[in-house]
């Protein structure tokens, strides 16, 4: 019992935030999607490739910032073929979300095989740096928690607000919204739906692409085979329990961070197989998605816009 | 691909020719999903080259390996069986309007459930240890399909997230049972084998082919005749085609939803109940490469048809059984056929998409 009131510590807390940061950061991605009326299913699979990118081009060249840029170019890519299937070719989201994460599984193995002959796990690399932020470290508590964590932590409370100002508070943000509550009203007020829809869909995957580069370099520093774990989906469920807003969406992701922090730090205890408490987050995403959806109103009803 | 068939063996090509003749399948017919699997394994052919393997000694090895023979297409056949199920599972809940992304752990509780009844019992005659032990596995990945359906449909949790959910609950519960309680002696996670009389025959020695294709077969029928002819079928397209129209006519929505994702549930389950029974003998850790995946692929091409889905099935176990072969001669990591399958995925993901591309290649269809 002791041992296990040991876990719950200010450690955890910052454990907390940092594993919510993966999550936070494709919930963003899975707002700018929603938004604009595109179901972003492939968010996991966009993260999943990020985070293989970053580590190979942190690899290859030995800067990981390299690879945090080029994992959010491939996620954009991603992005932009899901827009494609999406919009110009009005395919299910669904069915080319699912396309993009079974293509992401293949592609991340195979490569991890091709680069450095294992399926597991790739060797390691260099990974991002923590910094330290001055005045705020020495704070006690909130010092501990927040003070030290590597850049894109601090990143992820940036855009979260960003994210905010611009869906709710610029023009853009406001044609965003229009594009994906009704589409048809935003054409004829003369706003460029389908540029929109592909803006926000690439962004999307941007973000997931970053996610997935920080869930490989901003901690463990290499790439393990399906590492995602089922991010993506939980990202997509702290949207949902976010009500597609960014504030809400990062608090959520807080929650999910936290019980994935819990789960890494009992299997550290080893009181139960890790097997049983491996199953934690995704139970409390199921109970979370049970408990709170039935309010949680989409902003969008996801038909494909057809111009008339 | 069917060139190859052709060239490796023209027995086999004549057979299938004469089958698809006699399905009222031309080759015309199935244009854009032929068009799907050739540009996929085209984009397969460059990624070969750029990572250093010779794309043509690949697939020639994948396709010997998966129709060369007898007992090549006994394994391919083997491989075939569990995405028939996972495939009509797709398919079943996908007509009543719902996406069970989650049929590999569907597939996995089935497993385990008919492993546990076929390890439980030691004496109990054939005709009834098997099909207690299939019941048991239907049973349990209909469960596995039950409870994100009422989670749709009384607190309307979406159902990709939480069948997607439950996959990642499924394979660590799993793992865990032959981990810790169900633990064969050994090192290899697993249980013991089960008994004599809870196993489905092998029909084609000395391939892995178990009866479970037969039941996998005659099961794609009767979905067919199902969604065709009862009113349970009727139900559930309408419920898929038109909510509030079915509704309006007096057919439960909240009923049929829940209904199409138990079944496809359960259709999942038999199947890893068929792997088990049919195949391994015992359940082992990871025994699934990703059938539900393979399923969600195989239904797509298949048109969302059952007899299509039996032919498609066949396409990607070819893949699975020739891909080893592939892997083994060539050294090309097996991981391609997952990246081959999800590019068939995407391409049949927007059919306008095929259109565009023959249009842009001059044909006319």
């Amino acid at each position: 019992m002791v041992e296990l009131i040991d876990v719950i510590n200010i450690g955890l807390f910052a454990a907390a935030l940092r594993m919510a940061t993966p999550i936070a950061l494709t919930s963003l991605g899975g707002i700018f999607s929603e938004r604009a009326g595109i179901i972003n299913i492939g968010l996991e699979g966009m993260m999943l490739t990020g985070a293989f990118t970053g580590v190979m081009v942190s690899y290859f060249s030995g800067n990981p910032w390299l690879g945090v840029l080029a994992a959010m170019l491939v996620g954009a890519l991603l992005g932009l073929l899901h827009a494609l299937l999406t919009i110009k070719f009005s395919g299910d989201h669904i069915v080319s979300g699912t396309g993009i994460n079974i293509f992401a599984m293949g592609f991340t193995a195979y490569m991890s095989q091709v680069i450095w002959g294992s399926r597991g796990a790739s060797v390691s690399v260099r990974g991002l740096q923590t910094v330290s932020i001055p005045l705020l470290k020495d704070i006690p508590i909130i010092g501990d928690i927040l003070g030290s964590h590597t850049p894109l932590v601090y990143m992820t409370l940036i855009l979260t607000v960003l994210s905010y100002i611009v869906l709710f508070k610029t023009p853009v943000g406001l044609r965003i919204r229009a594009v994906g509550e009704h589409p048809s009203a935003a054409d004829t007020a003369g706003i460029n739906v389908f540029q929109i829809k592909y803006l926000c869909v690439m962004v999307s995957g941007m973000l997931a692409g970053l996610g997935g580069a920080f869930l490989s370099l901003g901690h463990l520093n290499l790439f393990a085979w399906g590492m995602s774990g089922g991010r993506g989906f939980i990202a997509l469920a702290a949207m949902i329990l976010g009500r597609w807003m960014p504030f809400g969406a990062f608090g959520a992701s807080l929650l999910f961070g936290f019980s994935d922090a819990l789960q890494m730090r009992l299997q550290a205890l080893g009181l139960l197989p890790p097997q049983i408490i491996l199953m934690i987050p995704y139970i409390l995403t199921i109970a979370v998605l049970a408990g709170v959806v039935r309010k949680a109103i989409p902003p969008s009803d996801y038909k494909p816009y057809v111009r008339e | 691909m069917i060139e190859g068939i052709r060239r490796v063996n023209p027995e086999a090509w004549h057979t299938l020719r004469e089958i698809l003749t006699k399905l009222g399948l031309s080759v015309r017919k199935i244009l854009p999903e032929t068009i799907a699997i050739i540009t996929a394994f085209l984009i397969g052919a460059i990624a070969l080259l750029i990572t250093g393997y010779p794309p043509v000694e690949a697939y020639s090895a994948m396709i010997s390996g998966a129709f060369g023979d007898v007992f090549g297409i006994g394994q391919t056949l083997t491989q075939a069986t569990p995405i028939i199920f996972t495939a009509l599972a797709f398919l079943f809940a996908f007509k009543s309007g719902l996406f069970n992304i989650g049929a590999e752990g569907q597939l996995l509780v089935g497993a385990f459930a008919s492993a546990l009844i076929g390890i439980s019992f030691n004496n109990l005659p054939v005709y009834i240890h098997l099909p207690l032990a299939l019941l048991a596995g239907a049973l349990a990945g209909g469960f596995w399909g039950f409870i994100p359906a009422v989670l749709k449909v009384k607190l309307g949790a979406h159902e990709v997230i939480t069948t997607m959910m439950l996959s990642y609950v499924a394979s660590n519960l799993t793992s865990y049972m032959v981990n810790y309680p169900f633990k064969a002696p050994g090192w290899v996670p697993q249980t013991i084998v089960v008994a004599p009389s809870a196993e489905l025959p092998r029909i084609l020695q000395p391939t892995q082919l178990s009866a479970s294709i037969i039941i996998a077969v005659a099961l794609a029928w009767f979905t067919d005749y199902m969604l065709k002819k009862t009113t349970l079928g009727y139900e559930v397209r309408a419920v898929g085609l038109n909510p509030s129209a079915a509704e309006s006519s007096g057919i439960s929505v909240k009923k049929g939803m829940i209904l199409a994702l138990v079944i496809s549930g359960a259709i999942a389950g038999l199947g890893g109940a068929g792997e088990v029974l049919g195949v391994h003998r015992r359940f082992i850790e990871g025994f699934s490469p990703g059938y539900g995946w393979d399923g969600l692929a195989v239904a797509l091409i298949g048109r969302l048809h059952p007899v299509g889905v039996v032919f498609a099935a066949i396409l990607f176990g070819a893949l699975r059984s020739g891909g080893m072969v592939m892997t083994r001669a060539t050294g090309v990591p097996l991981d391609i056929i997952n990246m081959l399958q999800a590019l068939v995925v995407i391409l049949i993901a927007a059919p306008k998409l095929i259109r565009y591309l023959l249009k842009r290649g001059g044909f006319k269809w």
